[in-house]
């Protein structure tokens, strides 16, 4: 076993206890929000942990060549660029939908976003037509 | 150092744990995130049996599982919104 192997799996150890970090968030947390807000995070950390250190752990075995790193990479910068899109898109759906927030959330900063929006639209609505009618 | 064998038992068991979110969940969004979190430990679980059975070849066959699997939640999450 060389150093290029024990690297490896260390690695991919860290990354299977990220993996489980995941796993528990989606089961422990109260509600969607939380469980995405969890689960995510740590499913990408573990990503990256497993799939570099299967590449460098290639690199110190026998069969092992550069091309086993260079496709983990690939593999895992795809995954880091991927999992916080699908991430947000799957919490704009849920929000959208009306699940509401668990009745612990003190803040919920993206309606406040929306209703300041409508209320700057209001008046913006509202200031124009008494211009028209001034002129 | 523990083998490999043992990092492949507890990936399928962190897959398992996240089954019962798909099976329990009281909304579609909460089984729809337990599948995403589903499928990307299942990629790295692929990349790790290529290391096992020493074959390169598994390593397309869990990035094209990545893309196909973020393909696929996008395409809900946008049905759920209600734009498709």
């Amino acid at each position: 076993m060389n150093a290029l192997t024990a690297l490896g799996e260390v690695l991919v150890l860290i990354g299977t206890f990220f993996y489980f970090l995941s796993a528990l968030g989606l089961i422990r947390m109260p509600d969607v929000y939380n469980r995405m807000q969890t689960s995510t995070k740590s499913a990408t950390l573990g990503s990256l942990g497993v799939i570099i250190g299967v590449g460098i752990w290639a690199l110190g075995t026998d069969f092992g060549s550069a091309a086993w790193l260079t496709k983990t990479v690939v593999i895992a910068v795809f995954l880091l660029l991927t999992n916080p899109i699908s991430a947000h898109a799957l919490i704009r759906a849920a929000y959208k939908s009306g699940i509401p927030l668990w009745e612990g959330s003190v803040m919920d900063k993206y309606r406040e976003h929306i209703e300041a929006k409508a209320k700057a639209l209001e008046a913006a609505e509202s200031e124009t037509p008494e211009e028209g009618g001034e002129e | 150092m523990i083998g490999i064998n043992v990092y492949l038992a507890l990936i399928a068991i962190a897959t398992l744990l996240s089954m019962y979110r798909v099976f329990r969940g009281p909304t579609t969004v909460d089984r729809l995130v337990a599948v995403d979190i589903m499928t990307t430990i299942t990629a790295g679980l692929m990349v790790l049996f290529a290391l096992y059975y020493e074959r390169m070849i598994f390593l397309d066959v869990a990035l094209v599982y990545a893309i196909l699997a973020f393909g696929g939640v996008i395409a809900f999450a946008r049905y759920m919104e209600g734009g498709l």
